[in-house]
Parts: C-alpha cells; sequence; structure tokens
C-alpha cells in the first residue's frame, strides 16, 4: 500500500519533469555551475556542494533542484531560510515519524537514517543507506555508541546485534532475510517497547519474531508460556526473555547452554536448585560437557506442556523416550529417576531425606571424634617430646 | 607373619656382624602392601581431585580447575580412570585375602595379633590410649595394627565399596535401573558424594596427622614407602608386636636392609607431594562446603 504511493508519487514526479525537460535540465546545470563544486560552502560554513553524476543515478535524480528547494526562484539567492520539507512528496512516512520515538525533526532529519539528500538510493539498492546489509550500520551510528546510553537511558544495542545469530547471518552471509533492526522495530513509526502497540511490546513479541519464525511461534503459543502470555500473564516469558532480544545466540551453542538454565531458574526457583543437587547439573556447571540435559531438553523448549498432558516430553509415558535421548537403554525403572529430588524434603522424599541425613551423621560423627582424638594426641605427643628432649639436653629444654 | 618373613629374604645371612643390635632395620610391610598403598594414595588423590570440582560446581575453584583442564570431558575421564584402577587394586587385594587364608591356609588373618579384624585388646587399647592423652595411664603397648590403623583400613574397604558401588551405578545407570528402583539412582549420588567428602576430610586431616604429622612422626612416616624401619624405632612404636617376634625367635627372620638412598628421596618426593596436594583439597574443600 505504501509503496504502491510511493512509486505512484515517483511516476507523477517523473511524468512532470518529463514534461518540463527543456526548463529543467537546464536549470539544473545552472545550479551545479556553482553547486557542482564539491567546496562549496554556505554562510554558516555548511557544505552546500553537489555530486550531480551520484545525484542523477540516485532516486530523486529526476526531479529538479527546484521541486524540493522551493524557497530558491533566482540567482544569486540568498541563504534559504527554511529547509527542504520531504513530507511534501513523503507524507505517510513523516506521519509515521511523528507519532515515533524519533519524532524530534531537529535531532532525526530524515537525512540521519537515508544519508546525503542528493545521494539516496531505493531501499533496494545496494548503496542505500536503508539497504537491508546496511541497516544495523546505519542504525548503529547512533546505538552503537554509549553517548545514547547517557542521553536517553537506551542500551547500546549495537554490538550485541552485530555478534547476535542475525547480526552474523547478516554481516557475514549477507542473508537478505537476516532480521535486521527495521524487522523487529519497523522503520518511520518506531514505538518504545512500552508502548502496546509496539511490535518490541511484550505481548506482541511472538507475533514480531513469528514473521519470520512462524513454525516456532505455533509451538510456543501451542506450550504454557505462550498460553499465559496470551492470557494476560506478563511474567510469563516471550521469546526475548530467553533468548535476549539483540545478543541472540544459535541456541545449540555451549556458551547459550551454559548461560541458559539459570534463565529458567530466575522464575522456577525451586526447580533450579533442586536441579543443581542433581549430576545433570554439576557436570553442566563446569563447561565443556554442554551436552548434559539443560531444563529444555527434557521439557521442550517452546511447546512446553505440563507433565498431565500426554504430549509433553516429560508424560509419564514419554519419559522412556525422553531420557533415552541420552541415556540409551533407559528403561522404565530408569525413569523413575526424579530429576529434581529435593534430599532436604523429607515430605517430598522421604528415602533420601533419611540417606543423607544418615551419611550426614555418620560424617559429623566420625569427623568430630577423630578430630578430639587426634588433637589430644597430638598435644600428649608434643608435650612427651618436649619433655623427652629437655631430659636430653635437647633445644626445646 | 610369615608374608613379612619372605618379604625379609635374604637378608637372613649374617650380614653386618658389628650391628647385631643397633641401626638393624626391620621389615614391616612387604612389597606387596607398600604397591598397594601406593596405588590407593595415587588413585584416590586423583578422585579427590577430579570428584570434589563436581562436588562443588558451583565454586569458584572448581570452574577455574574444570576449564583449565578441559572442561568436565577431561575431568570425567580422569576420574573413571581412577576408579577402575583402584577397582582392580581392591579386587586383587581381595583375592590375595581369599588365597592366603583359604589356599594357602595362612594363619592370623581373620583373627589373632596380626589380622585386620578388630579384637578386645583394641576396645582396651582404645580407651587406654585416650587415659593416656589425658595423663591418667600408661600408654598402650600396640600390636602390629593399631586400632586407629585397623579403623583407617575398615573405613577405606568399606569405602571403597559403598562409593565403588554406587559409582558404578552413576556409570552405568541404565544397566543398574534392570535390577534397581528409580529412586536408588537418586540416592546413590547422595551417597557417593557423603561418602567421599567424608573419605576426603578424613584422609587429608585425620590420617595424615595420626599417621604422618604427629611430632612422633614428623613430617612423615617413611615406613609405608620403603617397608623398613628401625629396630629402635620399630621397638618404640610396636613394643607388643617387638616383644612377641622375640619371643617367637622370629626376629632374626624379619631383618631387612637399609632402604637405598634413592628411595628414601623418592619416597620423600612422592609422599610430600601427596600431602601438599591433600592439604591444598582440603582447603578449598572446607572453603567451598561453608561457602554454599
Amino acid at each position: 500500500m505504501k509503496r504502491a504511493r510511493s512509486s505512484a508519487l515517483t511516476l507523477a514526479a517523473l511524468a512532470l519533469a518529463v514534461a518540463a525537460t527543456g526548463r529543467g535540465v537546464r536549470a539544473e546545470t545552472d545550479c551545479l555551475s556553482c553547486h557542482g563544486d564539491a567546496g562549496l560552502q554556505d554562510a554558516s560554513g555548511h557544505s552546500v556542494g553537489v555530486d550531480g553524476g551520484k545525484f542523477h543515478a540516485s532516486i530523486h535524480g529526476s526531479l529538479n533542484c527546484g521541486d524540493c528547494h522551493t524557497a530558491v526562484k533566482d540567482y544569486p539567492h540568498p541563504d534559504p531560510a527554511t529547509k527542504v520539507k520531504c513530507e511534501t512528496c513523503h507524507a505517510d512516512q513523516a506521519a509515521g515519524l511523528a507519532g515515533s520515538v524519533h519524532s524530534n525533526a531537529a535531532e532525526h532529519p530524515c537525512t540521519s537514517c537515508h544519508g546525503n539528500a542528493h545521494e539516496i538510493f531505493p531501499k533496494d539498492d545496494k548503496r542505500s543507506a536503508v539497504y537491508p546489509l546496511n541497516v544495523p550500520r546505519t542504525c548503529g551510528a547512533c546505538h552503537g555508541n554509549d553517548g545514547m546510553a547517557k542521553k536517553h537511558g537506551l542500551a547500546t544495542v549495537y554490538p550485541s546485534y552485530i555478534d547476535s545469530i542475525h547480526g552474523f547471518a547478516l554481516s557475514k552471509e549477507g542473508l537478505l532475510v537476516a532480521a535486521n533492526c527495521q524487522s523487529c522495530h519497523g522503520s518511520h513509526h518506531i514505538l518504545s517497547r512500552t508502548n502496546p502497540l509496539s511490535p518490541t511490546y511484550k505481548t506482541n513479541i511472538p507475533k514480531t519474531c513469528g514473521n519470520c519464525h512462524a513454525g516456532i511461534t505455533a509451538d510456543y503459543e501451542d506450550g504454557v508460556h505462550g498460553k499465559a502470555v496470551a492470557s494476560g500473564h506478563l511474567d510469563a516469558p516471550v521469546c526475548s526473555d530467553c533468548h535476549t532480544a539483540h545478543a541472540i545466540e544459535q541456541p545449540t551453542a555451549a556458551a547459550f547452554r551454559m548461560q541458559s538454565t539459570p534463565i529458567c531458574g530466575s522464575c522456577h526457583k525451586d526447580k533450579f536448585s533442586t536441579y543443581r543437587d542433581t549430576f545433570h547439573s554439576q557436570l553442566g556447571a563446569l563447561g565443556g560437557y554442554v551436552e548434559t540435559a539443560r531444563c529444555w531438553d527434557c521439557h521442550e523448549a517452546h511447546a512446553v506442556l505440563p507433565a498431565s498432558d500426554p504430549r509433553s516430553p516429560v508424560a509419564p509415558a514419554n519419559l522412556v523416550t525422553t531420557c533415552g535421548k541420552c541415556h540409551a537403554g533407559a528403561n522404565l525403572s530408569f525413569v523413575q529417576y526424579q530429576p529434581h529430588a529435593n534430599a532436604r524434603s523429607r515430605k517430598l522424599n522421604p528415602a533420601l531425606y533419611f540417606i543423607r541425613l544418615f551419611m550426614n551423621l555418620l560424617l559429623a560423627s566420625v569427623l568430630t571424634f577423630f578430630m578430639i582424638h587426634t588433637v589430644l594426641w597430638l598435644i600428649r605427643s608434643r608435650f612427651d617430646q618436649i619433655k623427652r628432649r629437655s631430659a636430653e639436653g635437647g633445644k626445646n629444654a | 607373619m610369615p608374608d613379612l618373613e619372605e618379604a625379609a629374604g635374604g637378608s637372613r645371612e649374617p650380614s653386618n656382624a658389628q650391628s647385631q643390635h643397633e641401626g638393624r632395620y626391620i621389615v614391616r610391610f612387604t612389597r606387596a602392601q607398600r604397591w598397594l598403598h601406593a596405588v590407593l594414595f595415587t588413585t584416590f588423590l586423583g578422585l579427590a581431585g577430579t570428584g570434589l570440582p563436581l562436588r562443588f560446581s558451583q565454586s569458584y575453584w572448581a570452574r577455574r580447575f574444570a576449564s583449565g583442564v578441559g572442561g568436565f570431558g577431561a575431568i570425567l575421564f580422569f576420574h573413571k580412570l581412577c576408579a577402575v584402577a583402584l577397582t582392580v587394586a581392591f579386587l586383587i587385594h581381595v583375592k590375595d585375602i581369599f588365597t592366603r587364608a583359604f589356599a594357602n591356609r595362612e594363619k592370623g588373618i581373620f583373627w589373632g595379633p596380626t589380622s585386620m579384624v578388630a579384637n578386645w585388646k583394641d576396645v582396651k587399647d582404645l580407651f587406654g590410649h585416650m587415659r593416656w592423652f589425658v595423663g591418667l595411664g600408661p600408654k598402650p603397648r600396640f600390636e602390629r595394627y593399631a586400632y586407629w590403623e585397623k579403623f583407617d583400613y575398615w573405613a577405606v574397604f568399606w569405602g571403597m565399596i559403598i562409593i565403588g558401588f554406587s559409582g558404578y551405578a552413576m556409570w552405568f545407570a541404565p544397566f543398574f535401573a534392570r535390577f534397581l528402583p528409580g529412586w536408588a539412582l537418586n540416592a546413590v549420588l547422595v551417597i557417593h558424594s557423603e561418602e567421599g567428602l567424608l573419605a576426603i576430610l578424613f584422609i587429608f586431616s585425620i590420617h595424615f596427622v595420626n599417621t604422618h604429622l604427629r611430632p612422633d612422626s614428623f613430617p612423615m612416616d617413611m615406613v609405608i614407602f620403603t617397608g623398613v624401619e628401625e629396630e629402635q624405632e620399630f621397638k618404640n612404636k610396636r613394643p607388643e608386636e617387638y616383644a612377641r617376634v622375640v619371643s617367637q625367635g622370629k626376629l632374626e627372620t624379619r631383618i631387612g636392609v637399609k632402604p637405598p638412598l634413592w628411595l628414601l628421596n623418592f619416597s620423600r618426593v612422592a609422599g610430600t607431594a601427596a600431602i601438599v596436594i591433600g592439604l591444598t583439597l582440603l582447603v578449598l574443600t572446607l572453603t567451598a562446603y561453608f561457602g554454599e
């Protein structure tokens, strides 16, 4: 719709230009006779030089100078008092921008994203500042420096993004479909994530990610987390709570496997602490052995379902298969193992509780007895030794 | 003690006539016993060093150590390697006991003064020893194995069965699940880690001090490395055994040779290393345990 209208506008502009060919070319040539000098400056020292070649190649190349610089009628002319109004043609974009986080036109002129006004290319042209592969660098010009953090309380997201799986796909592979900034945030009408209309508002995130990750999003919406968020429980996680927003890693990568269990644990605290008591966690915590079971290896990552749901991988009937993914030969007895056993709870795990109690008492009593025994022995031996040496006239006499 | 007499071996020939009673060395441990101790403490240090990072996997040093040696894959491999070596040594020891007791019909394996099995004298020695600690009685006259040594032996013996079984149950969990209930798989980790912790705390504090670091033996008792002890020291430490061997007229059969310097030096280095590693692990264990 937007695109159709902007091409219609372009066509109309083109038609106008063709109709007035004689006057237009002459006028432009006239302007460039001065402004073609790259070093030309206005009274306040701003460069007013234009690269005619580049301008002609640009998307606005068919327009006349006067079409945009409406304040300039004659030559010689004073420095124009009014700025060029892009919204004259690009009304939709201007309207979107007006309600966005970038609404302050003085801070965010069109050129801050689209680059030099005389060298603007269509967004599917590699030379465009908003070509998909160039978008992160364009946004990063502001969102890649810590000044933004100080000024607006925004995180410096560019480094996180560029090292993420999306950033890699884009910068290393040149994947046009890889998510760039505007895939999630939009372009002109960017809203704060606290705004319910924003694609990055918590409840909209699954849909936003689902624009590309449709299968995963369907799984997620089927799981407990998706259902909870859909029913208004905003404590439940959306994509970015586990994967982060910008520093998204390949989920099978060692680093992500190492860091992800505490993310689940930040909500599921009791399950996390009992998980930590198990061999799965002890092994996993030390690194270099990332295969050990993390939460989603058993519970699924996206279609998380309660054990009471027969489709859940932790439903009793599915445990042999689920445990069998790692433990070849797992049988019905094997899967009675409790991956979240709590040896400190007499009510939940009585057998384990008493075994631990017995072992602790054994440890404490043996060590206490022998500690006293050894200390007394040490004192007595030393006493005897000194006595003996002093009898022999030794150094401890 | 036919084994010790055999160990003394060729020294029955009158070697040093002038030092018949002074500076003689008496055999106290056979070569096999010394090897057993060496394999035991080497693998035990290996098991403790690789088991502790697991037990305290959330601690800073555990993670540093793990990343230093190449992650848990390396730790697990080494832990299992030591476990298998120790299992083999344990099985050889058990086979040796049964061979000596039943095939060779050797006396004194299960009872008597040279047996590892506790007897009434051990109970009396324990109380007598403690009375002596506080100055209420004479020092007991110890036999071949004193009560604390028997405790050490059985603690290790029993510990190896418990820790070994629970360890193999985790290693081959699906196999053990064929005849163990599911909750036993939870229990074996608790048992393995607590019993392991007990063994580590006991060996690195109690055994080290009782046997090596106390003033009479400081810095270490070399007899388990060299197998022999000077006659006077032997007489002081084991008066009852000395008296028995003399009264049986068998002292001559127990005379060994003075350990060569290389063996002494090697033993000092190995023993010191073991004690230093053990004490380091003890400190790390205690800091992690109380830091939990």
